[in-house]
């Protein structure tokens, strides 16, 4: 397997403060990873370094192909679609509205609609509201919609920043579940960061866990989840 | 009672100046978030490149495409130029900016083609509309290319691609470049479409004002007034605000005693005022309905 996105020496900033501290790590071609790590560790600045939404140093290859000085836009034009925290929904626009949005910078607009089907095959609670404003859907719907929006863009890397996050239980198993489901059969690699150490860990095969900006522990996701001192040291469980 | 009727026709009639000004403001507004107070001036700047067209000996229609061709353009100019990198500045130095450009075109519009008072031509012609003495041909032209303006935005916004990008990055820039839309040349393109709205308005505007630097002066409050009315978020709001505006002022001419033409433009900005403090998303603005 080749490394899809690799990055080394990566450092963030915000103004004078540093939140990331020379993070290095690669992602596998098809493969489920999780970032795990508590709260101000860095996992949301990681992502965001990754589609220059922040001001960073540091290599980060997509594909073989250097990406750290292009613009947010032209990283997502690569095939990286990143769902951000708070799901970053178009709260004022329908759901139909949210999907074709998520396919914008696509130049086969002829494959769009059936990919819309597609999603609503995945996502049917989507189909059932599609021209109700996004605004006035559920905290889980919006989470749905949000992966969705970025499925749209037919992406080869899917970053996800804590889709569980204020979602109940079960909706956060449905949702994981889909994800897996999307990551074997439509074979998008992804990243996906969570303070759900023991979820993420269920669907994931890799792990990174990072503190205070830098990476401690890398591995099997698996191997990770059943060393007991790991678990009780970071993941808190 | 016909009295009523021919004032709100006649209101009609002066509110589709209103409107057409609106049109301008509301679209600037939604690439922006902000009012833009140069936007009368470029539509005067506008307006007198395509009278000098038309001196040069460039036919109506003609110099009106260029004129429209050209102020979509220097929109964009404009931005790239000021605004840009204005971008991320505090709301207070963009108004400056904006007072500024007003100020530089008002000046260097007198420097070129100096204060006296021009005559513009309409192409509707300027006799009685239906046979009625309130409402002109050109009246009832300038409100057919009003509404056709509408209904051409309501096309590009619903329907199109472009326009769908615009709507995303100005209501939500984040989620727009996250799926991969330039934000920073829609910005620019709603300038250019802002800019372009305008020259068409000064253009319609000036047979029944006049052309000079200063014509847009009062337009353009009437055009807040109207878009604030209307809801600063909805082109058809606006549209339907400067009529209303346009009503309003006439009845209140007509029926309160004393309110003469002295006092119309304090009736405009008592309307804003007013609109602001009552429903501050306007007649027709939507209220984002948000789940918490």
């Amino acid at each position: 397997m080749t490394a899809m996105l690799n990055v080394k020496d990566l450092r963030a900033y915000y103004g004078q403060v540093q939140a990331l501290h020379g993070l290095s790590f690669s992602l596998n071609e098809g493969s489920l990873t999780t970032l795990l790590g508590a709260n101000g560790a860095g996992k949301t600045t990681t992502l965001r370094a990754i589609c220059n939404m922040v001001r960073s140093t540091g290599a980060i290859e997509f594909e073989g192909k250097p990406i750290g000085t292009r613009s947010t836009e032209n990283v997502v034009r690569l095939g990286i679609a990143h769902v951000p925290q708070g799901r970053g929904t178009f709260t004022n626009m329908t759901v139909e509205e949210n999907l074709q949005l998520g396919a914008i910078s696509r130049s086969d607009k002829n494959a769009i609609g059936s990919d819309i089907e597609r999603m609503y095959e995945h996502f049917p609670v989507l189909k059932q509201r599609y021209t109700q404003q996004a605004g006035t859907l559920s905290g889980g719907e919006q989470q749905m919609l949000a992966v969705a929006r970025a499925l749209m863009l037919r992406p080869r890397l899917m970053l996800l920043d804590e889709p569980s996050f204020g979602l109940a239980p079960l909706i956060v198993r449905d949702l994981f579940r889909i994800l897996g489901k999307i990551n074997r059969e439509e074979k998008v690699t992804i990243l996906v960061v969570e303070q759900n150490a023991q979820l993420a860990l269920e669907l994931a095969d890799q792990a990174y866990v990072i503190e205070t900006g830098r990476i401690v522990m890398s591995g099997n996701a698996k191997d990770i989840a059943n060393n007991e001192d790991v678990r009780k040291s970071y993941l808190g469980y | 009672m016909e009295l009523f009727a021919n004032q709100v026709l006649a209101g009609i009639a002066t509110g589709a100046i209103y409107a057409c000004m609106a049109l301008a403001v509301v679209m600037i507004y939604q690439a922006i978030d902000h009012l833009n107070f140069a936007q009368g001036e470029m539509a005067m700047f506008s307006t007198f490149v395509s009278w000098q067209l038309m001196q040069w000996g460039v036919p109506y229609w003609g110099a009106f495409v260029l004129t429209v061709a050209f102020s979509f353009a220097a929109g964009i100019v404009i931005e790239r130029l000021l605004f840009k990198p204005l971008a991320k500045a505090p709301i207070l130095t963009n108004v400056a900016g904006f007072i500024a450009l007003y100020a530089i075109i008002n000046s260097v519009a007198g420097l070129i083609w100096d204060f006296t008072i021009k005559q513009y031509p309409t192409p509707f012609g300027s006799s009685p509309f239906l046979g009625s003495q309130l409402i002109s041909t050109h009246q009832a032209g300038m409100i057919g290319i009003t509404l056709l303006m509408l209904l051409l935005l309501f096309f590009f916004f619903r329907f199109t691609r472009v326009g769908l990008a615009m709507r995303a990055a100005a209501s939500l820039p984040e989620s727009a470049r996250l799926v991969g839309i330039n934000t920073s040349w829609m910005i620019a393109l709603g300038w250019g479409m802002a800019s372009a709205i305008g020259s068409i308005a000064g253009m319609m505007i000036a047979p029944v004002v006049f052309l000079e630097p200063n014509m847009m002066l009062g337009v353009l409050i009437y055009g807040f007034a109207a878009a604030v009315l209307g809801g600063l978020t909805s082109p058809f709001g606006a549209v339907m605000g400067g009529f209303l505006v346009g009503i309003f002022e006439n009845l209140v001419g007509t029926y309160i005693p004393g309110v003469g033409n002295e006092l119309k433009l304090p009736i405009a900005l008592a309307l804003i005022i007013v609109v602001l403090v009552v429903k501050p998303a306007g007649l027709f603005g939507r209220a984002i309905v948000k789940r918490v």
